[in-house]
């Protein structure tokens, strides 16, 4: 029988790091990094040496700041705020130096809320048994071929594509019904 | 709300993992910031190391067998200025 632990609440993991405690920080982080990320160079389409500028910057922040946070709940749309806000100061930046009109990219909004949408399914996948999220996070996020999961796993390529259908099936499920986060767009 | 396999598939691909590295820097301020703090507290209560940091931040820090990265400098450079 497979034992999956429900991942802690994101309010008790920012008190957790609030009390000091590293691991729940790196845990934190882990957990907000591709959104972070996503939002830096999918929505404002930064090049990678300004998304890292960012992305630190976003960190460094919330560190600083974990003291002053006033809903520990609300660190998801909190940080999805603070990662637009330093994006948009970077492209100003950028267009001190080369006006443009507009510096945030018109869809930015659409695709900032289609990556809180992502993040809802990919916290879902933390809660299913790790096979299950090793083999899909694999194939669909990190892009690996039936032959690198199967090496990695240990497990026959032949029967991967059964994994992935399987694993999807109870992704679904796991992720009706249940109560959907209010998001960086303030959108629920 | 509902969604499809292939709705899932597409929003599991819309976020990739962030380059490991920078993840694993974020993850390591807290122990940057104590090293961080050590270093503006000696600052403090020595006039001397305080008046090396000023004058050549990087080379000072060397001496004393910190690594001096860019975001160790430029978080000392604002305490210190600051």
């Amino acid at each position: 029988m497979t034992i999956v632990t429900e991942p802690a609440s994101d309010a008790a993991l920012v008190a957790r790091c609030r009390a000091g405690e590293d691991e729940a920080w790196r845990e934190l982080v882990e957990r907000f990094s591709r959104y972070v990320y996503a939002i830096a160079v999918q929505a404002f389409r930064l090049p990678e040496h300004d998304a890292e500028d960012v992305f630190q910057e976003v960190f460094a922040r919330t560190y600083e700041r974990l003291e002053s946070l006033r809903d520990d709940a609300a660190i998801r749309p909190w940080l999805g705020q603070l990662t637009r806000r330093l994006c948009i100061d970077c492209l100003r930046g950028e267009a001190r130096e080369e006006p443009v009109e507009e510096p945030e990219p018109p869809n930015a909004e659409q695709i900032v809320e289609r990556l809180d949408e992502a993040l809802d399914v990919h916290h879902a996948l933390d809660r299913l048994s790790g096979d299950c999220r090793e083999v899909l996070d694999r194939f669909f996020a990190r892009d690996e071929s039936y032959r690198t999961i199967g090496d990695a796993l240990d497990i026959p390529p032949g029967t991967i594509a059964s994994r992935i259908s399987r694993c999807l099936e109870k992704l679904k499920a796991e992720l009706v019904g249940r109560t959907e986060p209010v998001h960086a767009s303030g959108k629920r | 709300m509902t969604y499809d396999a292939e709705q899932i598939a597409e929003l599991l691909r819309a976020l990739p993992p962030a380059p490991r590295g920078w993840v694993e820097a974020a993850q390591e301020l807290p122990s940057a910031r104590r090293g961080l703090d050590q270093i503006v507290a000696r600052a403090e209560a020595d006039a001397e190391f305080r008046a090396r940091l000023v004058a050549d931040l990087e080379h000072a820090l060397e001496a004393e067998g910190y690594e001096p990265d860019a975001a160790l400098l430029e978080a000392l450079r604002r305490r210190i200025d600051g």
